[in-house]
């Protein structure tokens, strides 16, 4: 198969080709330096703030899908055959202020108003989706975007207005949805795509079988799927990605399916993507999964990546430890399966080699009977990394607990079981008592880290706390035991 | 919302809440900030080298691989400067552009490269080699006062009365002190400038600046050349707060005179993280509390220290200390007191300005000693704030800068506040709550706020602007007020639309420029509207009786019955358009432009003696804030925040709410979340919005009702009698601290001050729950 040696993607209403494209150059650099357009703004280049929002629309299954994105992090490369729609191609269908637009103006939504174009697409997102009826639905949809000027009240009056107001059938990113499909489909030729910069190569292998092969072919490939983290290696610490592999776009990786007892997950399955089914199968992960990133980090960032990155810190790794999730990884057409747990060694350290890739994960439908519960505790509620991740899966029987399972982020070097923790569970009776003696080992599990996110006081009390909050939400208490979102 | 026009009105005068003057630029991506330019042909960027030391002398400095790297056109040092290696604001010389041989902080700049890409630049600078001799650093405030103490300026003290013996004959008396943590201000856009070099000695600057004045004197005194050489221009800011008043001359200054050497446009960006490692924060304090109070709560003396952690130099420390201690008594009398601050030296990057400028950890300071006193007392702090509010009884209205207080509305604002938030019944509601000893807990506060308006020194409260009147009609209006979001160009032009009687749309704002108004203020102490608005309305009144003038004697009327009004001109028995009367004011050639000029009257300083009227007038505002807790892992939630706020007569509701609910949360998050956090080398390790969390739509009260005074009215002749609005709500924040220690308060049964530090993170949260169950628990 000969490799296409160049990007192709639709920017606003016009067709983009590029063969120079290195490994690390960013959708937002090539947007204000080389496209010139401006609309969108730099606020911190690393995905937090939202100024950079765009959309991306990608064919799927499903049709094509437009989704908002940090355009900071968001890597150039990684566009090939989708649509890219700026701030400037935002429009009414007849070419004045599009309806959240007007709406913001007229609620004085915008003070300085360098954060609002971000904001404008990210509402604009959801009101595509019908979505933005109510204040719990675009707070979650402005996760990702920071105002420093208005205190968001204004903004939420905005979006709110503007959810009663256009019709969304009209909107040209609906309308022309056929016409936008049907161009995407006429450059995409199945191929490989290698393109380069400056000796800086980005490879988007075909398949994933092509995957296979072009790591084995490459050897020291640095994989990207949803750049979240790799972005800010770049944006960061400039650092030299090439050769990189591009895996976000991987049709194989995306699959999504329940077989009898598990729930596997391709590797290149977003948090977005997964999300439905997440909450279908795991309910106590619903609202947990609503907490990791912002809108447009879970759109971009992949189930895969957060937990090959190996961070001790990364939020879907102790949730699916808890849940006896196993890891699929593929070396050419081999192929094995560990737990989960295995897979982080040390900090920094996975049991992965260089021209091996993670291709799916399977997590085991919660059988009756078990309790499961997943906190994150950070210092700001939403889009903020933990300082505390617990995630609890409690077998009982006839009262006792016959089997658990209690995983931690952030208290130790990699997403760690509490093994004395759980010893000193199992086989107890499930009730108050047990809990305490249980938290009061805790100590014996970890030594966890001060830093900015949190002090070692404060992570060993809150871990242990956790465990007291899971009984007493599994054990039928009057009171609440935490805040409601 | 339109103004909407009324018939015989005109659409957009003062009062009426008018859009900002850029929002439908702002939707579109349209409205211009200096990085999105077109940049002149071969424009070069610059890039900051940084220090990796908190306190050093340099060894040695090997730039020879910066200077080889591809693309690079210039490195710059301490060396390659012509005029002074100086940007202090005040002119403490203590302020280098490019650290000469000694660093004082991490993150000091060192050198400049400039490139042909911001890249290049930035991998270019990465390659220096610099070698440092370590020299002991003090970080914090502790290890600041352990040291000496050394101060980067003169401290101030207030005094009135005899402190001790009011101390000693108190009934009641207790001692305290608290932690207040700094903030970043995390304006949007980060510190930009970008320098096109003219002519001879000249060069223009677009900096994204508060203070265009200040920048131009600073470049100039850096490249050696007077200010009529230095244009600075600024149309619009990605948000300001103060962080762009004294901190954007770094970049100015490194861009023209690159620019200059290379006779080439040069921009200089900071990105995110250099910004907040390089350029000031608003400062932390440690404050410190020895009060007097009798069985009612009534303060009867107040000792207090305000030491403050200032960084490496002076820059705004000492009028942002001074600040502290004329707002340590916020809305109290204090019958005696003596208030001193302690403006420390550290090895940390130098504080600066940020909206209140030391007023609100002035104001924390003061209700933490009425909390403390009704902890102590076990009494609603709402009962202890009545008693000791200015003017709560004869003779009780002088502050310790010994200014009457004459203005005061907090009795009615705080009742009406009391009343509509139903305060007393959701408390109620709220001790029962916590009484039944859930893990989650509840807390209730109402504070107030007395804001003292106009710059400290003095001299700042003037203001220029300049209005042209085109012989088509259409009005061009400039002034030394910069725009940063707060819609202070929308304001403005209200009042010259107003005067002149034309709809606002007939005026059109241009950038903020040395050019056109010279000698300017910052943009800053919430003045912007109180002396711009003064000034434009000075200039369209100079044209106005020009007009008039005219206008009498050609329909030979006399001139007080020639009148503007909505649109039209009415001259006698003649009704003129605006633009007919003035095609016939030029014929006739009157002179149709003005440079208007106001200066704050009445307020005098003497810092010497601690006396004066350093305020004009007082702003003021109260909020209820309900909160909960989870005592399980301090995380918190704000149930509800209902505000009542003063701004006057407002020139514009819509906008000045707006900074009423900007401030709030402002103020929530630097009393919340956000946490400035160095390690024990001085280095920031929270450097941007991943590690430093500023408020999100949903750290938003769950509920929050946001309402202006609309019966206040300001006592003095201020324009069209509003107030300043853009400082004032941040304090409003403070209710939600206090809700949170309430909530604390609740595992002890309220016997104990929780004595919150701030950011009350939901660590703080966690273990002052566990401190005081400690406590409490070896008490029962």
């Amino acid at each position: 198969m000969s490799a296409r040696g160049e990007i192709r993607f639709l920017l606003n209403d016009r067709e983009v080709r590029l063969g120079a494209v290195g490994a690390g150059d960013t959708l937002l650099d090539h947007l204000r330096l080389e496209q010139r357009l401006r609309g969108t703004k730099e606020g911190c280049a690393e995905g937090d703030c939202g100024a950079c929002t765009v959309l991306v629309g990608r064919r799927t299954p499903d049709g094509l899908k437009y989704e908002t994105v940090n355009a900071c992090i968001r890597l150039l490369a990684s566009v090939d055959l989708c649509h890219v729609v700026t701030v400037e191609y935002l429009r009414d269908p007849e070419g004045g202020l599009h309806v959240v637009q007007q709406a913001m103006v007229e609620h004085h939504g915008s003070q300085c108003g360098f954060c609002t174009p971000g904001v404008v697409m990210s509402l604009y997102a959801l009101w595509m989706e019908g979505g933005c009826g109510t204040v719990e639905a675009v707070e979650t949809a402005l996760q990702g975007n920071l105002c420093r000027c208005t205190g968001y009240a204004p903004i939420v009056r905005a979006a709110l207005d503007a959810a009663g107001r256009g019709a969304v059938a009209e909107d040209p990113l609906v309308s022309e949805r056929e016409a936008v499909t049907a161009k995407l489909a006429e450059m995409d030729d199945g191929a490989r795509v290698v393109v380069s910069r400056g000796g800086s190569t980005a490879i988007l292998p075909a398949d994933a079988d092509d995957l296979a092969r072009v790591l084995l072919e490459v050897g020291n490939a640095t994989m990207v799927a949803g750049s979240t983290d790799v972005g800010l290696w770049i944006t960061k610490h400039m650092k030299d990605i090439s050769p990189a592999v591009f895996i976000g776009h991987v049709a194989d990786l995306k699959r999504i399916s329940v077989t009898g007892d598990a729930l596997f997950l391709g590797a290149g399955v977003t948090y977005s993507e997964s999300a439905s089914v997440i909450a279908e199968h795991f309910p106590h992960l619903a609202e947990f999964w609503d907490r990791i990133g912002g809108w447009q980090v879970r759109n971009m960032g992949t189930i895969g990546g957060n937990i090959a990155n190996g961070s001790p810190i990364g939020d879907t790794p102790p949730a699916l430890i808890a849940l006896g999730a196993e890891l699929m990884l593929r070396r050419g057409s081999k192929r094995r399966t560990i737990p989960l747990e295995d897979f982080f060694i040390d900090y920094g350290k996975q049991d992965r080699a260089p021209d091996e890739f993670v291709e799916s994960v399977r997590i085991p439908l919660p059988v009756s009977g078990t309790l499961n519960a997943a906190y994150k505790i950070s210092k700001r509620r939403d889009e903020d990394i933990s300082a505390v991740c617990g995630a609890f899966s409690v077998a009982l029987d006839g009262g006792k607990v016959t089997s658990v399972r209690l995983a931690f982020g952030g208290m130790a070097a990699t997403p760690k079981r509490a093994a004395k923790t759980e010893a000193a569970l199992l086989g107890q009776p499930w009730n108050e008592a047990s809990v305490r003696a249980a938290m009061a080992a805790m100590g014996q599990d970890f030594t966890p880290l001060s830093d900015w996110r949190a002090s070692a006081d404060y992570r060993s009390k809150v871990a242990a706390n956790l465990l007291l909050r899971f009984f007493l939400e599994t054990s039928g208490g009057e009171t609440p035991a935490r805040l409601s979102a | 919302m339109d103004g909407g026009r009324k018939q015989g009105t005109i659409r957009g005068g003062v009062h009426s809440p008018e859009r900002h003057d850029s929002a439908h630029k702002h939707v579109a991506g349209s409205a211009d900030y200096i990085d999105d330019m077109v940049e002149p042909a071969g424009t070069l960027h610059g890039w900051l080298g940084l220090s990796e030391a908190a306190h050093a002398e340099i060894v040695s400095m090997d730039l020879s691989a910066v200077r080889a790297a591809p693309g690079v056109a210039l490195v710059l040092t301490a060396a390659d400067i012509p005029g002074e290696n100086d940007v202090s604001p005040v002119h403490a010389h203590d302020d280098p552009v490019f650290a000469d041989g000694k660093v004082m902080f991490r993150g000091q700049p060192i050198f400049a490269v400039i490139a042909e890409t911001r890249d290049a630049a930035r991998r270019a600078a990465a390659l220096a080699k610099i070698e440092y001799r370590a020299l002991p650093a003090l970080v914090t405030i502790d290890e600041a006062l352990e040291a000496g103490g050394d101060l980067v300026t003169a401290p101030l003290k207030l005094e009135r009365g005899d402190v001790e013996s009011a101390l000693k004959a108190a009934p009641h008396r207790l001692k305290g002190g608290m932690e207040i943590g700094g903030q970043d201000h995390f304006y949007l856009e980060g510190h930009i400038a970008l320098a096109i070099p003219g002519e001879d000695e000249t060069v223009t600057i677009h900096s994204s600046t508060q203070h265009p004045s200040e920048g131009q004197v600073l470049v100039a005194q850096v490249l050696g050349i007077p200010a009529n050489a230095v244009s600075v221009v600024v149309r619009r800011m990605g948000g300001g707060f103060g962080g762009k008043e004294s901190q954007p001359a770094l970049f100015a200054a490194v861009a023209a005179l690159a620019a200059k050497k290379l006779n080439r446009a040069v921009k200089v960006r900071p990105d995110r993280d250099d910004d907040m490692i390089a350029t000031g924060k608003r400062h932390d304090f440690k404050v410190s509390y020895d009060v007097g109070y009798d069985e009612e709560g009534r303060i009867l003396a107040v000792d207090g220290t305000f030491a403050a952690r200032c960084g490496f130099s002076a820059d705004l420390s000492g009028p942002v200390t001074d600040r502290a201690l004329f707002h340590a008594d916020n809305a109290y009398y204090y019958p005696a007191v003596r208030l001193r601050s302690q403006p420390l030296r550290t090895n940390t990057v130098s504080n600066t300005a940020f909206r209140g400028f030391g007023g609100p950890q002035g104001v924390v300071g003061a209700e933490r000693i009425v909390e403390e006193i009704a902890y102590a007392l076990g009494k609603d702090p709402l009962e202890i704030r009545k008693a000791n509010f200015y003017c709560a009884g004869p003779d009780r209205d002088v502050t310790p800068y010994h200014q009457q207080v004459t203005d005061s509305i907090l009795d009615r604002l705080v009742s009406e506040l009391e009343e509509s938030a139903d305060y007393q019944a959701r408390r109620k509601a709220i001790l029962d709550f916590n009484a039944k000893g859930g893990i989650l807990r509840k807390g209730i506060a109402l504070t107030p706020v007395k804001f003292g308006i106009s710059f400290t020194a003095t001299w700042y409260n003037q203001a220029g602007a300049l209005v042209h009147v085109y012989k088509d009609g259409s009005i061009h209006l400039n002034h030394g007020g910069t725009e940063m979001g707060q819609g202070l160009f929308t304001k403005v032009a209200q009042v010259v639309a107003d005067c002149f009687q034309v709809d606002l749309d007939r005026i059109r704002v241009s950038a903020t420029t040395t050019e056109k108004v010279p000698n300017t203020s910052a943009t800053a102490a919430s003045s912007g509207s109180d002396l711009n608005g003064m000034a434009a309305q000075d200039a369209a009144e100079q044209i106005k009786s020009r007009l008039r003038a005219f206008a009498a004697e050609k329909w030979d009327v006399p001139e007080d019955t020639v009148r503007f009004e909505a649109g039209q001109i009415l001259v006698g028995s003649e009704v003129l358009g605006f633009e007919e009367f003035i095609a016939a004011a030029y014929m006739a050639r009157v002179h149709l432009s003005a440079a208007g000029f106001y200066k704050t009257p009445d307020i005098h300083w003497d810092r010497a003696a601690g006396k004066g009227r350093p305020f004009y007038y007082f702003a003021y505002g109260a909020a209820v804030s309900e909160v909960t807790i989870d005592t399980l892992t301090g995380e918190y939630r704000i149930d509800r925040s209902d505000v009542l706020h003063d701004v006057g007569k407002s020139l514009n509701p819509a906008i000045d709410r707006g900074q009423v609910e900007g401030g709030f949360i402002q103020g929530v998050g630097w009393l919340t979340t956000e946490e400035l956090w160095w390690d024990r080398d001085g280095r920031l390790r929270t450097h941007a919005p991943s590690t430093y969390k500023i408020p999100l739509a949903s750290d938003v009260p769950r509920i929050f009702n946001v309402a202006l005074a609309e019966w206040s009215e300001n006592k003095e002749r201020t324009i069209r009698r509003s107030k300043a609005v853009g400082e004032p709500p941040l304090m409003l924040a403070i209710s939600v601290l206090e809700a949170l220690s309430m909530a604390v308060a609740s595992v002890a049964g309220y016997r104990e001050c929780p004595r919150l530090d701030t950011p009350a993170t939901p660590e703080r949260i966690l273990l002052a729950v566990e401190r005081l169950r400690t406590v409490d628990g070896a008490a029962a």
